[in-house]
């Protein structure tokens, strides 16, 4: 499976990656991110939803646990799994709409939600680095390769 | 056929989130908090060893299992029978769907075996109306900072259902950026109240974070970069007792100074003279004293619910379902709920 490596020193060039993966998306995703507290998975999050065309305000989900939008293409679904201690939690959060294939689905700390959670397409790591950030993109399926290729 | 009687108790039943809650209140308008009657929430229930002999170790947001007992607890404290009801109010949004729909369909069933009107209340506006349970409540217009782990709002509310709101946060919660920047400096998670603490002992001035979003005008709040700031700071120090201290002093200053400028501020935009602070937050002593001394000063006046009430409760949507079932509004039999649900499209009553 196809992987790269994106410096991101600042704001702008988080912007910057979230434009072009904006641009490269066709139809729905499964995006896992993981990184540590205040590694900037809600702030990618929010710059890939901003540059899908979102207008409203783009909070925190980690208390409300899952956020949905209107995307011109279909729905986002932006969840933050940080207070779930048990993926059986997952039950009450009403998670049927996630199977959508049009759906973009974007999971912060997906690894409180194993084996409950939509098999991913994307995984995206952030990691401090300096200081800025740094994100390693990873397909784990084909349509993530494929979007990956697209990303150029 | 719906009966409404409004001498008769109304059960309200908090299921949004994480927190189960119910009460009953009976509606009288000269003193709302005089006619609560039981106000019972699961977490501190646990407590309680005479839960039925057995503490049941339930997953959070388990309110399936948890809202029965709750509403049994709740009539068998205020010495009443479910027929002794007049009507049923619940949380029907914002929140998550999963969780609403326990307490919507509970809530909606049960008012229809009994023959009494319900409601679905908006969270929010319970958390407005919730200060109007204490005695000496504040009289509209007000205006009301909601400060919690879920929410950083000021909100204008100049009557029931007539609410504007003046200032939201773009990315986390006060609430939010206290817990977690407990946890980036080592504190267990949720470490909001552990960091408040430890920030009593640190020295005034040794270090220094911005005031986000307080060099522009409006009233939104940013708290997002906070932790940020306070994890470099943090890892460039000594990492000593008393550093985390200093550190967790000038984090907490720059909330509170940055919650209090934007109160001033929206008490000068909207002419209010009366300031509600709610929200788990609003326990905060530093914020407290600070927005006391304000109001001294610029002549305006804090009201601080008591905390329970601050907190989701069941209080709170009882509250705000009989007032609107007393002006004769309620629900029809389906179950409906409405996960996102614009605070201000609510209707007067």
């Amino acid at each position: 499976m196809s992987a790269r490596q994106v410096e991101l020193p600042d704001e702008q060039a988080t912007g910057a990656l979230a434009q072009a993966l904006a641009a490269a998306l066709d139809g729905g995703l499964v995006i896992l991110l993981h990184g540590e507290l205040g590694a900037g998975k809600t702030s990618f999050a929010r710059a890939l939803l901003r540059a899908l065309g979102v207008g409203e305000r783009i909070k925190s989900p980690t208390y409300s646990l899952v956020e949905s939008y209107r995307l011109p293409g279909g729905t986002a679904w932006h969840l933050d799994l940080y207070r779930i201690a048990d993926p059986a939690e997952l039950e009450w959060l009403g998670l049927d709409a996630l199977a959508d294939p049009s759906a973009l689905v974007l999971v912060e700390w997906p690894e409180r939600g194993e084996g409950a959670l939509p098999p991913p397409d994307l995984r995206i790591r952030l990691d401090y680095a300096g200081g800025g950030r740094r994100a390693e993109l990873e397909a784990a399926s084909p349509r993530g390769a494929r979007l990956l290729e697209r990303l150029g | 056929m719906d009966t409404s009687d409004f001498s008769k108790p109304v059960l309200g039943i908090e299921t949004s989130c994480d927190e189960t809650g119910v009460a009953l209140l009976r509606w009288q308008p000269d003193a709302p908090g005089r006619g609560l009657l039981a106000h019972v929430l699961y977490s501190q229930i646990k407590l309680h060893a005479d839960y039925g002999g057995v503490v049941p170790e339930l997953a959070s947001r388990d309110h399936v299992r948890k809202l029965l007992p709750l509403v049994r607890e709740a009539l068998a404290q205020a010495g009443l029978a479910p027929a002794d009801l007049g009507g049923v109010a619940y949380t029907a949004g914002p929140g998550l769907v999963g969780a609403l729909l326990v307490g919507a369909a509970a809530g909606r069933a049960l008012a229809w075996a009994l023959g009494v009107p319900a409601i679905g209340v908006h969270h929010m506006e319970g958390h407005l109306l919730a200060p109007l349970l204490e005695d000496d409540p504040p009289a509209p217009p007000f205006v009301a900072l909601l400060v919690s782990g879920g929410h950083s709002m000021l909100v204008e509310v100049k009557g029931i259902g007539r609410y504007r709101i003046l200032g939201d946060t773009l990315d986390d919660a006060a609430g939010e950026a206290f817990d977690k920047t407990a946890k980036l400096m080592g504190l267990p998670y949720p470490g909001g109240p552990a960091l408040a603490k430890l920030a009593e002992q640190g020295r005034p001035g040794a270090f220094h974070f911005s005031r986000p979003m307080t060099d522009r005008p409006g009233l939104d709040f940013s708290f997002s970069g906070l932790k940020t700031q306070v994890l470099l700071a943090w890892q460039q120090s000594d990492q000593s007792g008393q550093t985390r201290a200093d550190v967790a002093r000038a984090f907490e200053e720059a909330i509170v100074d940055t919650l209090v400028i934007k109160c001033r501020r929206a008490l000068e935009a909207t002419g209010a003279r009366r300031l509600v602070i709610a929200g788990g937050v609003g326990a905060n002593r530093r914020l407290r004293a600070e927005l006391a001394a304000a109001g001294g000063r610029e002549g305006f006046r804090t009201y601080f619910p008591r905390l329970a009430f601050c907190t989701d409760n069941g209080a709170m949507i009882a509250l705000a379902g009989a007032i609107r079932l007393a002006h004769g509004q309620h629900q029809d039999e389906r179950i409906q709920v409405f996960p996102r649900w614009d605070l201000e499209s609510l209707p007067a009553a």
